[in-house]
């Protein structure tokens, strides 16, 4: 026997709110695919409520059938509703489960570090490559020869006493300065050249202020029309670059045997600047290198035209320049090579 | 050179203070290092005069003396010095007085006696180093007056760094000349006097060695007083030069070689035999020297000899038979000029620098013989007394004076400057040359103490120096532009240092010479390359591998609480081998600790053989090449023999990788170690990239389990599945090394990934296969490997 009109749309409302009721109940999409199934599948509560139209008077089916398939609509749309809400919700559950602390350190991030010498021979490259100078280099056990002779350095002479040379023997050496490498590319090269030659020197001298083994660069640039006040110039622009400030410079006499005229180069003190401090004395001065126009003598060696070609060289310490930069007070750091020290070059 | 202010303003007194004057003469190549006082102050520090002394009564030590101390005051003083004796005057410190050192003077109770001051010697004054006693003052002091007044001590001394060229400058007249044409003073010749002979007496001079000796010149003075002592005011200014008061007759030498700049040598009349002999030395002569060592002259060296034998090193040092002492009345005064080169080349070879040979090496004038003579006998007759015989001299060759053409372009086109002409002339005239105008520029003579000025640059130097080098611009050179080398088969060694400090290995700069020990104990067999003059024991030989400094400083830091330490050099190392030396860049590292820091998530292990190779590996791919290297396995005497291998480029050995061999560890307290060390050279090239068209077909991956015998190298199964697989093979990847259960022990299982491509064709199924298989079979018939099942 058919339920009355009535009675079937209370039971339609009552399955909607209890179902409703279920769903927002439920804690996850599985509770909603079980509702489904329950309410809306082949066998489902509303689905058989709908089998139970055919029971009612004809004039009453379309409108049964209707509130029917409305409560389906209503129920379908709010347990998706319902689905995608839990699907959020697991999604926010995950997410939360997989955070890290991202301040936690990340793996093998250590590197290494250039000594500093190598980090101010790089530079000082820079500048100088900048300028179009060419890199060159020679031996470090050097003969009598390149380091001496050829360089208007005979025998005997007094300037010889100041390079504390190591010997192998009568003709071999350990080379007091870089100026052997100019001398040998001259050798083989012709005019014009612009070159640097950095690289390793030794003198028989250990205290305070001196270590057996340091570093100079020579440079040497040789033309048609070089002139002194080229080596000014390009001297000048070198320490401002390498100081990245703008600072005094001052050229003065000085003696080298392969350069005439020679000039020492000083530079206003870059640690008290020019005020007066230990590391310059109190003059306000440091002495950062040597230089001159190229000795009639040394072109003769190597069978250059002195008359045609002038040319200027220069040494510069590079221990001296890295102390000055990096404001290191002891020479001798640089070749204990204490980790502490160096990992401060980063 | 370090001289007194006071002494070179009489010299040259331009208006400037010392240190604007040691400004001027820094910026003209004669750099003053320091400016320093000549004594401390010394308030109330006056002349006393010992009345007399008396015993102290108890200490027996101590007189107690009566001085004078002006204006008619008299002060009882006790006194421990040996010298002090009634009517000497000496310096006398009343109380208030404070001496160097914060010693405060004041009135004292010294064992019982009353002291109101102290008679002081040179050192307590701050004067010299001499405190043996009082500080002897001239019997003209006036008593009372301040010391600092009577001994003019309101003055600084310059030390100025005379270059080697400049020996002319190693003298109060020759930086006077300096002064005076840098600044425009009058230059004032102090000593001009000539002393006219009042004896005959004579020593003939025989100059052989005329090579040697350009010039030689000599004079007797006899009728010395040997009680005569050396003024003060000498005594002070040879202080403030830093020599030693020694006797009036080696004090006058001393002072006028200062004044002139020529050393001097006063021989003892009485003890030479016969005429002076100035030769080179023969074999085995032998002399004892004023410092008291006896020495044999070296052959060919100059010696001053009389009729016995050598009588003195020339130029460097005399001897003790011939010195002058106490007792001496009458001298044989020497004012010579040697070669420079020889008196350099034999004092070089004694190993004796003294006040003279560092002049005579430098060079002394030629002409300023004769004027020294005189000076010198005219301080000494002053002091001693005496009768001066006539002066005899001796030439050897000199060389003539140089005539210089100086070409004002030639000037020009070095300084890079255009000058006035009469700028020039000035500036060469100041300096004493001789300047004639020629066409297009001047001939030019310098005087004879500039023997340094020779050629052409040596004037446009002198010019430059005068006129300042601030004068001269300073200007950038435009040149053509020329394009840098850009050769890109070049590593470049910045490249290699750059991957291995992001590999985290630190650089160093280890010395270049090492302890031949510990060479040694690296490759006994290496020989070395050793100093003749090394600066101590272990820096005694060339390293002929950067491991010794290495291993040195590993050993140096993990002494400084380091446990972790990754390093490396690149440095040239120096082999020998058949009398040839092989010098050569190369790259070398070590590596000691922990594998990686420690880290949180992540287990801790020591660092491997395999650790390392991988940062080798990562080095050799820098160069596109890092199939034509190999590493073999080798034994080196410094590695462990089952752990290290030689590193083969093509056919080349160039380099070495494998941990420290444990009986070094304990020699270099260093741990395990992993070393390596690779020629620049075989980094140094690197392929330039050719493109291969990318296949469009899809790659097949295999991978395969072997299981082989444990001296079945990887690379031998590596090297056989590369030949069978052919050119399908695109990579192979070795991704497992598997020993224990289901291995039978001395086997292993090595895991391969092969990815197989074709370029034209997609790969089908079954070639797959049999290519495999094939590779499967080739492996257990060459190998003995099999398939892990």
């Amino acid at each position: 026997m058919a339920d009355t009109i009535e009675s079937v749309q209370q039971q339609l409302a009552r399955l909607l709110a209890e179902a409703e009721a279920a769903a927002a109940n439920a804690t996850d999409v599985n509770g909603i695919e079980d509702l489904r199934v329950r309410y809306l599948g082949k066998k489902g509560l509303l689905t058989e409520q709908l089998k139970q139209v055919g029971t009612l008077a004809p004039e009453d089916r379309p409108r049964v059938g209707k509130w029917v398939n409305e409560t389906k609509d209503k129920l379908t749309e709010r347990l998706s509703v319902r689905k995608a809400e839990l699907e959020a919700k697991a999604q926010d559950t995950k997410l939360a489960r997989e955070r890290i602390d991202v301040t936690l350190p990340g793996r093998a991030a250590a590197i290494g570090g250039l000594h500093p010498i190598t980090r101010t021979l790089d530079r000082l490259e820079q500048i100088f490559v900048g300028m179009g100078f060419a890199v060159a280099d020679g031996p470090e056990v050097e003969d009598d020869y390149h380091n001496f002779e050829a360089l208007n350095i005979p025998a005997h002479h007094p300037s010889r006493a100041m390079h504390d040379t190591f010997y192998f023997d009568a003709h071999r050496l350990l080379r007091t300065h870089t100026s052997p490498v100019q001398v040998r590319y001259m050798e083989s090269h012709r005019p014009p050249l612009r070159i640097i030659a950095p690289g390793r020197v030794y003198r028989n001298d250990s205290d305070i202020t001196h270590t057996p083994m340091f570093h100079q660069i020579e440079g040497l640039m040789v033309a048609e029309h070089v002139t002194f006040a080229d080596l000014k110039g390009v001297l000048t622009e070198f320490l401002n670059r390498f100081f990245e400030r703008e600072l005094a410079v001052r050229f003065r006499p000085s003696y080298f045997p392969f350069t005439e005229p020679s000039a020492e180069v000083d530079i206003s003190c870059v640690i008290c600047g020019a005020k007066g401090c230990r590391v310059c004395k109190n003059t306000g001065w440091l002495e950062v290198l040597g230089s001159g126009m190229v000795h009639p003598a040394v072109f003769r060696h190597v069978n250059i035209d002195s008359e045609r070609y002038t040319g200027f060289a220069f040494g510069l310490g590079v221990e001296r320049l890295a102390m000055l930069r990096y404001a290191v007070t002891d020479l001798r750091l640089f070749y204990e090579n204490d980790l502490r020290f160096l990992q401060q070059f980063k | 050179m370090k001289l007194s202010y006071q002494w070179l303003r009489e010299w040259a007194s331009p208006r400037l203070d010392a240190r604007a004057l040691a400004e001027r003469l820094t910026l003209a190549g004669l750099e003053v290092g320091a400016i320093e006082p000549v004594a401390p102050p010394l308030e109330n520090v006056v002349v006393g005069k010992v009345r007399s002394t008396s015993a102290h009564p108890t200490a027996e030590r101590l007189m107690i003396c009566e001085v004078e101390a002006g204006r008619g005051k008299t002060v009882q003083v006790a006194c421990g010095a040996p010298n002090v004796a009634a009517g000497m005057k000496a310096p006398l410190a009343l109380p208030g007085a404070v001496l160097p050192g914060e010693r405060r003077i004041e009135a004292a109770n010294i064992q019982g006696i009353d002291s109101s001051g102290m008679l002081c010697s040179a050192a307590e004054l701050g004067l010299g180093d001499d405190a043996s006693g009082l500080l002897v003052l001239d019997a003209s002091a006036r008593v009372g007056a301040p010391l600092a007044e009577v001994l003019r001590l309101d003055d600084v001394t310059l030390e100025i760094d005379v270059t080697p060229n400049r020996g002319d400058c190693l003298s109060v007249a020759g930086i006077a000349r300096e002064v005076a044409a840098l600044t425009g003073a009058r230059l004032n010749v102090v000593t001009k006097r000539k002393i006219a002979a009042k004896a005959r007496k004579r020593i003939a001079v025989k100059l052989i060695a005329k090579n040697e000796c350009p010039h030689y010149a000599g004079r007797v003075v006899q009728g010395l007083d040997p009680r005569a002592t050396t003024p003060m005011w000498m005594r002070e200014r040879l202080r403030r030069s830093g020599l030693r008061s020694l006797g009036p007759m080696v004090d006058v030498t001393n002072y006028v070689m200062l004044e002139l700049g020529q050393p001097m040598h006063a021989f003892d009349l009485d003890k030479l035999r016969g005429s002076i002999l100035v030769r080179t030395a023969r074999e085995n002569e032998s002399l004892v020297l004023l410092d008291g060592r006896t020495l044999t002259a070296p052959a060919g060296s100059l010696i001053i000899a009389d009729d016995r034998g050598p009588i003195a090193l020339a130029g460097i040092m005399g001897g003790q038979d011939t010195a002058v002492g106490d007792q001496t009345r009458a001298v044989f005064l020497e004012s010579a000029c040697f070669d420079p080169a020889t008196i350099a080349q034999h004092a070089r070879a004694l190993g004796i620098q003294t006040e003279s040979s560092q002049r005579f090496e430098r060079g002394v004038d030629p002409e300023l013989q004769v004027r020294a003579l005189e000076r010198a006998t005219e301080l000494l007759l002053a002091i001693s007394g005496g009768t001066p015989g006539p002066i005899v001299e001796a030439r050897g060759k000199r060389e003539p004076r140089a005539n210089i053409t100086l070409r004002r372009a030639r000037l020009e086109r070095v300084l890079g400057s255009v000058l006035p002409v009469g700028k020039v002339e000035r500036a060469l005239k100041a300096l004493g040359m001789q300047v004639r105008k020629t066409a297009d520029g001047w001939q030019v003579v310098p005087p004879s103490y500039r023997f340094d000025v020779r050629i052409e640059a040596d004037l446009i130097e002198e010019v430059a120096r005068v006129i300042g080098y601030s004068s001269i611009p300073a200007r950038l050179p435009s040149v053509p532009m020329t394009a840098s080398d850009a050769s890109e088969s070049r590593l470049e060694p910045k490249r290699l240092r750059a991957l291995l400090v992001d590999r985290d290995y630190q650089e160093v700069i280890t010395y270049s010479f090492v302890d031949p020990g510990l060479q040694q104990c690296i490759d006994p067999t290496m020989p070395s390359l050793a100093l003749a003059n090394p600066i101590s024991a272990d820096m005694a030989v060339m390293r002929a591998t950067l491991w010794p400094g290495l291993l040195q400083t590993l050993r140096y830091n993990r002494n400084r609480q380091q446990s972790r330490i990754r390093i490396f050099e690149l440095g040239h190392r120096f082999r020998l081998g058949n009398d040839t030396l092989l010098e050569e860049p190369v790259i070398a590292g070590v590596a000691s600790g922990a594998a990686s820091e420690k880290q949180w998530g992540v287990a801790e292990r020591e660092v491997d053989y395999y650790d390392i190779k991988g940062d080798i590996e990562a080095l050799l791919a820098l160069t596109g090449r890092s199939d034509e290297f190999r590493f073999v396995a080798a034994a080196h005497p410094a590695l462990h023999p089952g752990q290290s291998a030689a590193i083969y480029f093509a056919k080349d050995h160039v380099g070495w990788l494998g941990s420290l061999h444990p009986a070094l560890q304990a020699r270099f307290e260093s741990g395990p170690a992993i070393l390596f060390e690779i020629t620049l050279a075989a980094l140094s090239q690197r392929s330039v990239p050719v493109f291969a068209e990318i296949s469009r077909f899809p790659a097949i991956r295999r991978d395969l389990a072997i299981v082989v015998s444990e001296d079945t190298t990887a690379e031998k199964i590596i090297d056989l599945v590369r030949k069978v697989a052919g050119n399908l093979l695109v990579n192979l990847q070795l991704f497992d090394v598997y020993r224990g259960e289901g291995i039978d022990s001395g086997r292993k299982s090595l895991a391969l990934g092969l990815t197989l491509q074709h370029s034209s064709r997609t790969l089908r199924e079954a070639e797959v296969d049999a290519l495999i298989t094939q590779v499967i079979s080739s492996l257990r018939d060459e190998l003995g490997g099999k398939l892990r099942q």
